[in-house]
């Protein structure tokens, strides 16, 4: 029965120990940014013509990947 | 659209150098081929399988060891697991990974050797299952030269996928990696810990672990390659390739977070559930019941997410076959992960374990999930590689039809069959004898489901051909882009902290502290459970009068081990008095302190074999092993001929015991040298009770005292006794 209680002494130590972490990191604002990755992911850095490449029109051709089959 | 502030010229920031790279289409290529190709030959050896169930006297593998249901379905669930789902996870990896870093991968050969290695590594499975090379433990069957070699290619992939993210153009690591890390991390601990083992001969080793501590360790793994080789990766690919086959981002990736935390910290405790009501310490299985229960959060809330994201745009479902799959994935996702935490509650276990509810189980998740999500992203990536359109969105909507019906008529039969059998199993007339005392009448009940599933397996893999046809084509009208060009500002290397965001970088945007994080939070996990049941000697009371085997009895239990037998019987007696009564006296964790690897088994497709010895003559069990039909009329089992020939491998003796003698199985010392003089010594006294009961005449003594069949009398004969001499011991 030792053991049980072994475990959840160690459980409620690991519990703890990332319900303090998950608080501090909400507090001290890490997780403001949980929006835009999901959408960059979506963007594709595809170069149309690599010959006449050039950074000016660059951000034009930034769109977001062909629409999906069907 | 959102502009990457890298880029802007605005604030008189001068723009980052924009770099040029190429994605490497053709690993990804590579990887999707053999995930196919490995998809058919897995499955099909499953239909096999299921054939040979319901037909074991039929003449394409009646009789012939390689292809006996033993040895052929680790080769079935192995090519499942490792070269189907594992192809499809590389496949996807090396895809999404390129894309979401901005970077090429790291080193074109350490792709190429992992591919060439993991593909080596799945011909070597096929060679050595059907030759009996097995460790007899579930889904890690393959042998320790191959264990090796998994260990090896598998860190090259890591390497290759961590320089990758070391050279990345995106400093933000989109949650499909994590799972991707998490899933390195956990699969590399599990295959070594569970994979530790001490070897004799080139092709056959010994667990280190015995009894119920290899039991605990091999069930942790087990579970774990659900959880971290068929689940983890496959819902890091969920999350790239749903929001771009529908080209919307995930509903929510403030919960694709908590998802990602939650699970993986839940996700390496629950193992102990495949192991209710055995002999494992009750502490460790309530822990696994509750950390199962648990699980239902995060994987409802990763499920919720994946469907979530078709929000408003389910009318594309409609006509789009690529969604139709990853949705219907998703929802066997749901499915199978509702159900595991039902099957981990003990008194629903108490009614399913051993039976084919677990078997419909899994095929909700292999066929289900990971096949069809495997589909869907198949269909989806290979017009965008070959730059074109599918060839018949009409086929590809049939193949889905035909995939769900060949899922739904394989698990209601499972289910069907494995309540129905259960509850004949356990079913007590009025006077408290049990209704259905022969094993067999209960087995028999369920054969018209065991053809159902068959035909469910068959549906589904008419499907996948349907898929390869359509995919042949769609490629054929195509041209492959093998390196496809991109462009990203190079990573800025001093790079500004923002205030308060330390610690989310910290752990978040370095993949090497992300790393040694994940694997603190699975080694807190995985300690907790093992480390008591190994030092807390109570944990597993002795039995004075447990004894190692005899040399033959351990000859007897390597072939055991090799005929794969434990794919059809268990050795655990749990304490049920429907089983007590049926087989005898509950399972002790004491017995089976010498048992490298344990053999609890995991599925009844015939009688439990705890208690077998001593329940029948040596000559019934040697007429049985010849011709299941000669003593149970209707029996399922595949006869063993090639048993009566071979020989027994007396020149490995003295190294088996000398192996056990290394694991602290207590012979004596030197009795490896005359280990060999015991094993004719006992071989002689079995080959004189079957002449005496005239089974064998003069001639045939003589020939069959050294095969492979005395060995495994011996065995059986052996099984579950020592206890039955303590209790005589102590009147």
């Amino acid at each position: 029965m030792s053991a049980i209680v072994i475990l959840i002494v160690l459980s409620l130590i690991v519990a703890l120990g990332f319900l303090v972490a998950f608080l501090v990191a909400v507090k001290s604002g890490q997780f403001e940014d949980d929006y835009t990755p999901s959408v960059r992911m979506l963007f594709e850095e595809k170069i149309q013509n690599p010959n006449t490449y050039d950074q000016e029109s660059h951000s034009e051709q930034r769109t977001g990947s062909e629409t999906p089959l069907g | 659209m959102i502009k990457n502030p890298t880029l802007s010229s605005e604030q008189g920031v001068r723009p980052p150098l924009v770099e040029q790279f190429t994605y490497d289409n053709v690993i990804v290529k590579n990887f999707a081929i053999a995930s196919v190709f490995w998809g058919i030959a897995g499955m099909l050896v499953g239909l096999i399988a299921a054939l040979e169930l319901v037909l074991p006297e039929f003449g394409l593998w009646a009789g012939i060891g390689e292809l006996s249901f033993g040895r052929i379905r680790p080769l079935h669930t192995n090519a499942v697991i490792f070269a189907f789902v594992g192809n499809g996870i590389f496949m996807g990896v090396y895809y999404s990974l390129q894309r979401l870093l901005k970077a090429s991968m790291y080193s074109k050969a350490l792709s190429n050797i992992h591919f060439w290695g993991w593909q080596s590594i799945i011909v070597m499975a096929l060679i050595s299952f059907p030759l009996g090379i097995t460790t007899g433990k579930e889904y890690a069957e393959l042998e320790w030269p191959i264990d090796i070699a998994i260990a090896l290619v598998w860190i090259v992939f890591g390497l290759n996928m961590f320089m990758t993210m070391i050279h990345r153009r995106e400093r933000h690591l989109y949650v499909a990696i994590w799972f991707y890390i998490a899933t390195w991390i956990t699969v590399t601990v599990l295959h070594v810990v569970n994979s530790l083992e001490i070897p004799f001969s080139w092709i056959k080793s010994y667990s280190i672990y015995a009894g119920v501590q290899d039991a605990l360790v091999q069930w942790w793994y087990g579970h774990n390659a659900v959880a971290f080789f068929l689940t983890t990766p496959y819902l890091g690919l969920m999350y790239y390739f749903i929001p771009k086959a529908i080209n919307r981002p995930v509903y929510s990736y403030r919960l694709s977070i908590i998802h990602f935390w939650a699970l993986i910290f839940i996700y390496i405790w629950a193992g102990p559930h495949h192991l209710l009501y055995t002999s494992l310490p009750d502490w460790a299985q309530s822990l696994g019941t509750v950390f199962s229960i648990m699980l239902i959060m995060p994987s409802w809330g990763g499920m919720l997410n994946g469907l979530m994201t078709l929000r408003g745009a389910w009318d594309k479902v409609r006509n789009d076959p690529t969604l139709k799959f990853l949705v219907v994935a998703v929802t066997a996702y749901g499915m199978a992960t509702l159900e595991g935490p039902l099957l981990s509650v003990k008194s629903f276990n108490a009614l399913t374990h051993f039976t084919d509810w677990t078997i419909g189980h899994v095929h909700v998740g292999a066929l289900g999930w990971n096949g069809f999500l495997t589909f869907g992203i198949l269909y989806w990536l290979v017009p965008k590689m070959w730059k074109t359109q599918i060839f018949s969105v009409k086929l590809a909507n049939a193949h889905f039809w035909i995939g769900t019906l060949g899922i739904i008529f394989y698990a209601v039969p499972m289910y069907w069959a494995g309540l129905t059998q259960s509850l004949m199993w356990k079913d007590f007339d009025a006077d408290g004898f049990l209704v259905y005392k022969n094993f067999l009448e209960t087995l028999l009940q369920i054969v018209p489901m065991y053809w159902m599933r068959a035909l469910g397996g068959t549906l589904y893999l008419v499907g996948v051909f349907m898929m390869v046809y359509n995919l042949v084509k769609t490629a054929g009208a195509g041209s492959f882009e093998a390196y496809e060009q991109a462009e990203a500002p190079a990573l800025e290397k001093d790079y500004e902290e923002k205030k308060g965001e330390y610690w989310h970088r910290w752990i978040e945007r370095r993949p090497m502290q992300m790393l040694v994080a994940s694997l603190v939070l699975i080694l807190i996990g995985g300690i907790v459970e093992m480390v008591p049941t190994f030092m807390i000697k109570s944990n597993i009371p002795t039995i004075a009068s447990v004894k190692p085997y005899t040399p033959l009895e351990l000859q007897g239990r390597d072939l055991y081990v090799k005929e794969g037998c434990y794919t059809c019987h268990s050795q655990m007696i749990r304490p049920f008095r429907s089983e007590t009564e049926r087989y005898g006296e509950y399972s002790k964790s004491g017995e089976f302190v010498y048992d490298h690897p344990f053999q609890w088994g995991s599925k009844r497709t015939g009688p439990d074999l705890h208690r077998i010895g001593g329940k029948y003559s040596d000559s019934w069990h040697y007429q049985h092993m010849l011709d299941p039909r000669s003593m149970s009329p209707g029996s399922l089992m595949p006869a063993y001929p090639w048993m009566f020939e071979r020989q027994i491998d007396v020149a490995s003796t003295e190294a088996r015991i000398s192996a056990m003698q290394t694991l602290g199985v207590p012979y004596p010392a030197g009795f490896e040298k005359e280990a060999n003089d015991d094993l004719y010594r006992q071989a002689d006294a079995i080959v004189a009770r079957l002449k005496a009961d005239d089974i064998i005449d003069d001639e045939t003594a003589a020939y069959i005292r050294d095969k492979e069949i005395i060995a495994m009398i011996a065995y059986l004969q052996r099984m579950g006794t020592d206890i039955k001499a303590e209790k005589t011991a102590g009147k």
